[in-house]
């Protein structure tokens, strides 16, 4: 059974809908990238993945034991305040709040995984650093440490390369895909880089107020509109 | 050391300072919080809400923190509704409801008993208002607020730094906004009799200010605001005591005076 499957999914903003007839399924271990335009939809997409906005018809159905608790989450990073005071540990360490159940406080075990994707994603050294004093590099690998703390099982990112210069760039989308890979994580992640979308992701999901295109990254190269989008240069 | 014992010794000052201390600290671990989600006038909004409520809690006979605790609780919840579902923003829906109550507080009042030294009180404080029922009640609340401050330590930093993040991942934000707000409305209430419901909110967002001049890591942002707010209370108490001031006043200038040096060894040590 599918990971993650979306049937006749539509969504409204005060009665005026801006995304319908979403209608795709992923396998556990896919990357999925959703491009498309501005405002054509992407993170009202990822919203209703998440369960921040409730779609106005379909379902999304969630297979394979995955919970709804279960997904790790990379927020846009102009959602995050810029003067808030929190350490990289307890930044990473927030991320382990949906496993604690009715317990009121962290434990070891808790503790064991931060210290492990601290050191896999190589921030152990800024642990005590302050994370708004970091650089947008640095910030994104410990908001994706504190997403692989929250699941193994997939992960939602939106936008994660946004303001990074070229060499961050690199690196975050070769640790995506490294995750990806090892630990058959699935990844989902709005993208405005039409480019590199298609040299890391095997699904796209194209919007455009509604589904223009979903299937394999290599279907996707031979489709018209990956032609006019990536052949035009466009992103 | 004498001076405290000599202040210790009247039993309305004894009384004054447990009270205040525990208010102290719930409000600067709050304030935390609030300060840090654009939150700081809701303090503000609720001690004008409280003053109404006192107002007609004197015009009808009633204990005054039994009819103010639940009035402010009712208005926490109400604001944020109002902030909630957009018509009216978080800031105009706080001054609608401060500036409403306040009005209404007012009109009672002359109604009533007419502008007397009860009225000054609620608004500057005075210590010599609480009564020891009073006492006990804030005492209870206050290690109640303190308590569940603590418990969910974990759950209000998730959702204090990034609400989208903790929602997503399965924890009920909405549920600990409104425990944040219950306990600030709590908090304000007991705090206003002593500091005033014009100058509560300093108990609220002066020591957080403060301790993020300095502090980069949330933990040592409460812990810094929590020592700081307990020593600025008796500070200003004690210079209250001995140089006959207002202690409301009192208290928020050591709060002033604390801001002042920290944000000067913080301009410092970005110097250095």
């Amino acid at each position: 059974m599918a990971q993650i499957s979306c049937k006749d999914l539509s969504f409204s903003y005060d009665g005026e809908t801006v995304l319908s007839g979403i209608n795709f399924s992923l396998e556990a271990g896919s990357y999925l990238c959703i491009v498309g335009e501005n405002g054509s939809g992407k993170s009202t997409l990822m919203k209703g993945l998440l369960g921040l906005k409730t779609p106005s018809t379909g379902t999304i159905e969630l297979g394979d034991g995955l919970k709804p608790t279960e997904i790790g989450y990379l927020p846009q990073q102009t959602e995050l305040q810029r003067d808030f005071p929190a350490s990289v540990y307890e930044v990473v360490l927030s991320g382990r709040l949906n496993s604690m159940g009715r317990r009121f406080f962290y434990n070891a075990e808790d503790k064991a995984a931060v210290e492990e994707n601290m050191e896999r994603l190589g921030i152990e050294n800024l642990r005590d650093k302050c994370y708004m004093e970091l650089s947008g590099g640095q910030q994104q690998r410990v908001l994706l440490a504190r997403a692989m703390c929250a699941t193994k099982k997939l992960l939602l990112l939106d936008e994660p390369v946004t303001g990074l210069d070229p060499k961050a760039t690199n690196e975050m989308y070769n640790l995506i895909k490294l995750i990806n890979l090892c630990d058959n994580t699935s990844v989902i992640m709005i993208s405005h880089d039409i480019h590199e979308a298609v040299r890391y992701a095997t699904h796209i999901l194209h919007l455009g107020h509604e589904q223009l295109f979903f299937g394999t990254t290599r279907e996707y190269r031979q489709s018209d509109l990956a032609r006019r989008f990536v052949g035009g240069g466009r992103a | 050391m004498s001076l405290l014992s000599e202040m210790l010794s009247y039993h309305f000052m004894s009384r004054a300072l447990i009270v205040g201390i525990l208010v102290s600290l719930c409000a600067a671990l709050l304030g935390v919080s609030l300060v840090l989600k654009r939150y700081s006038m809701i303090g503000d909004g609720l001690s004008h809400v409280g003053f109404g409520a006192l107002a007609i809690a004197a015009a009808v006979n009633v204990a005054p923190l039994a009819l103010a605790v639940p009035v402010v609780v009712a208005a926490a919840f109400l604001l944020l509704r109002i902030s909630k579902n957009g018509k009216i923003k978080g800031d105009a829906a706080i001054a609608l409801i401060s500036s409403s109550s306040l009005a209404i507080g007012v009109i009672v009042v002359s109604m009533t008993t007419g502008m007397n030294t009860d009225v000054s009180n609620y608004m500057f404080g005075s210590i010599l208002s609480l009564s020891s029922a009073d006492a006990a009640l804030s005492i209870i609340l206050s290690i109640i607020v303190l308590v569940m401050f603590i418990l969910l330590y974990p759950r209000i930093f998730a959702v204090t730094f990034d609400e989208g993040f903790a929602k997503a991942t399965g924890t009920r934000a909405d549920t600990y906004n409104t425990v944040i707000a219950v306990l600030t409305a709590v908090t304000v209430v007991l705090g206003m009799r002593m500091m005033g419901a014009l100058l509560i909110s300093s108990l609220i967002i002066f020591p957080a200010l403060t301790s993020m001049r300095i502090c980069r890591s949330f933990k040592s942002v409460i812990l810094c605001s929590a020592v700081l707010s307990v020593v600025c209370f008796v500070t200003g108490m004690v210079a209250s005591y001995v140089l006959e001031l207002p202690s409301g006043a009192s208290v928020v200038v050591v709060n002033i005076i604390a801001f002042l040096l920290f944000s000067i060894a913080s301009l410092l040590n970005r110097r250095a």
